[in-house]
């Protein structure tokens, strides 16, 4: 279909467009690239194809320590948050209260104040506190971090249908309660995936406030941290990174494929 | 089954929203079975009464009363009432079955039993056979049905509807007012709908609440709301109306002889409740079709004034007409029926002209309001 005929790419538009995707994904690829290469140097030229690296990783003990931490963690943080997020969520879209405004602001503090500030503040807290350093202070890190991002995923989605709905709900019977689970919740379905997915992600690869907050226990990231001092465990590092990289594009993928799973809201009255 | 004249009771109702009185002390009695109607411009608080009775929103004052029992706090889904939304708010995740049988769940019936509900109330909404359908599958007229039977499926002893047609194109709007009428008979069950339509409501309902500013102002059946008007503000949403300012000098038999000023001395119906002082300020309202124009000057018994054309537009199967009287502010308008009379037109405007009305078209309405 010729939509608009008319219309010509202007010349070197195509070149541009592809010199942008290389630039953007040639480093990436040299992640798998280098883990499947038979040397500890990363360096061209490739002196062989070897699955060794992958091999070594599965045996590094500390290696899936650190990752199954960093799932633990990242898993609780996506649920807690994801559950606050909703409630949040709810409130500002269904209610008018004072001061409604002006939380709504505070929301994105977090989102603005550097992480490294955070990270001290909240070390000083936890000492002061005297909550000692672990897994669990990093999770409470990550929750105060991701809230605020479940809970704009959330509120574009609540917002998105109509209120209406729930008082059809309510009128055809239902209680609050009820109302909830046969309609919000249904309807509010794809934004809690992607709140689910966008917050285990934003612990996942978080390292700023892990690294303040850790105690003997290492996530993911403060592991890859501490082995890039030992240049022969690099390519293992490249292993496991092409790893997420898979994962992260599979998770995608699936997220995705939900969202246009998803039932599209009504439009709000005209 | 005896019929209850107060099957709907509303007293006093009160609704504040900070410093803005949308609903200032309704009182309204509808009877079981009635078609009723709350008509009025948008702001005027119809909606707001509507979902005071709906249980969406809570009254400030006065109580609601429906059969008998008070309902005033109870909560939406503890009430023998169902609402038509204005966007009808069916439930987009689930199918036209899905949505019809969505609050058969909370009456705890067995699964044949609510599938039978469903289909009966399939048959009299007229979507048999779109069961299955998604909820966006459907086209706007059809939602409109699924909103209905969904809310008649529990069985309700107030329907009420939120501007049941405004989201209808205009032919199907017209033909859904008759289809709206035939099953409110069909079921039988009271019917109390929200309108900023006054064709709509004159053409469904079986009484008029109209409201202003919330509070109501005259509640009637259509016929005598267009005929007989308490007040200039009803009279001019229902329909048009020209007014006349007068004083009134006297009584002579059923009419009212008042001093119109540029109109002359008129003769105009005598209110129901009696002859206003004489010497106190009235209007007299006459609709645009009751006004008849005539080349020559009548005999007695008819009022008449002469009048010149301003302006003329032709609307089809009617034409108005614009006419100047000397000394008045605005012109009066005059709707006549393009049947056999001859046709007046831009060209003719500046000709002078006789208007002639009976007494009767003439209705005397308070001065202030």
């Amino acid at each position: 279909m010729k939509r608009f005929p008319k219309l010509k790419a202007p010349e070197g538009l195509a070149g541009y467009s592809i010199l942008y995707l290389v630039f953007l994904y040639v480093p990436v690829l040299f992640l798998p690239l280098f883990s499947l290469n038979d040397s500890i140097y990363i360096t061209f030229p490739l002196s062989g194809f070897t699955t060794r690296w992958y091999a070594q990783m599965i045996e590094t003990e500390n290696l899936l320590i650190a990752l199954g931490n960093s799932v633990k963690v990242a898993a609780s943080v996506s649920v807690i948050s994801t559950i606050l997020g909703t409630l949040g969520a709810r409130a500002f879209t269904r209610y008018r209260f004072p001061g409604r405004r002006p939380m709504l602001g505070l929301l994105v503090l977090p989102l603005v104040v550097p992480g490294i500030i955070l990270g001290i503040a909240l070390l000083i807290m936890m000492s002061w506190a005297g909550i000692p350093l672990s897994l669990f202070t990093i999770g409470a890190a990550h929750v105060l971090i991701a809230t605020p991002f479940a809970t704009f995923v959330m509120i574009s989605r609540l917002d998105g249908f109509d209120a209406n709905l729930e008082e059809a709900s309510r009128d055809l019977g239902e209680s609050g309660w009820t109302t909830f689970w046969r309609v919000t919740f249904p309807l509010a379905v794809p934004g809690i995936v992607a709140s689910l997915l966008l917050t285990f992600t934003e612990s996942f690869d978080e390292f700023i406030l892990a690294f303040f907050l850790a105690g003997n226990d290492a996530t993911l990231p403060l592991y890859i941290w501490s082995q890039l001092r030992f240049p022969r465990n690099l390519p293992v590092v490249l292993a496991l990174g092409a790893c997420i990289l898979l994962a992260s594009f599979i998770v995608i993928t699936f997220a995705e494929w939900v969202r246009r799973q998803g039932v599209k809201p009504e439009k709000k009255k005209t | 089954m005896t019929v209850h004249s107060n099957f709907v009771s509303i007293r006093d109702v009160a609704k504040h929203f900070g410093p803005v009185r949308a609903v200032d002390g309704v009182s309204l009695d509808i009877a079981q079975g009635e078609f009723f109607a709350l008509l009025g411009p948008s702001g005027c608080g119809k909606t707001t009464l509507l979902r005071i009775l709906g249980g969406f929103e809570a009254s400030n004052r006065g109580s609601v009363h429906i059969d008998g029992a008070d309902m005033t706090v109870e909560p939406p889904n503890r009430r023998p009432v169902n609402m038509v939304f204005q966007n009808y708010a069916i439930f987009p995740h689930l199918n036209v079955r899905e949505n019809i049988g969505y609050g058969l769940r909370s009456e705890k019936l067995s699964k044949e039993e609510a599938a039978r509900r469903v289909d009966e109330v399939l048959a009299t909404v007229k979507l048999e056979g779109l069961g299955d359908r998604g909820a966006n599958e459907v086209s706007g007229g059809q939602r409109q049905r699924v909103a209905l039977a969904r809310a008649l499926v529990k069985h309700p002893k107030v329907l009420l509807l939120d501007e049941p047609l405004s989201a209808l194109d205009k032919n199907l709007r017209e033909q859904m007012r008759v289809e709206l009428r035939a099953l409110q008979q069909q079921v039988g069950i009271t019917f109390i709908f929200v309108t900023h339509d006054q064709e709509e409501a004159l053409s469904m309902a079986d009484r008029i609440a109209v409201m202003f500013d919330g509070k109501v102002r005259q509640v009637d059946t259509p016929e005598r709301l267009y005929e007989t008007p308490r007040s200039k503000d009803v009279a001019a949403f229902i329909g048009s109306m020209n007014f006349i300012d007068a004083t009134v000098e006297g009584v002579d038999g059923d009419a009212l002889i008042v001093d119109a000023g540029p109109v002359g001395r008129i003769r105009a119906g005598l209110p129901a409740d009696g002859a206003p002082p004489v010497g106190s300020a009235v209007i007299v309202g006459i609709r645009p079709e009751k006004l008849a124009l005539a080349d020559s000057q009548p005999g007695e018994g008819a009022n008449s004034v002469r009048a010149r054309l301003t302006a003329a537009s032709y609307l089809g199967e009617r034409s108005h007409y614009f006419l100047q009287v000397d000394g008045m502010a605005e012109p009066l308008s005059i709707a006549r029926q393009n049947t056999q009379a001859q046709l007046l037109h831009e060209a003719d405007a500046g000709s002078e002209l006789w208007l002639t009305w009976s007494p009767a078209a003439g209705i005397v309405l308070p001065a202030a309001g």
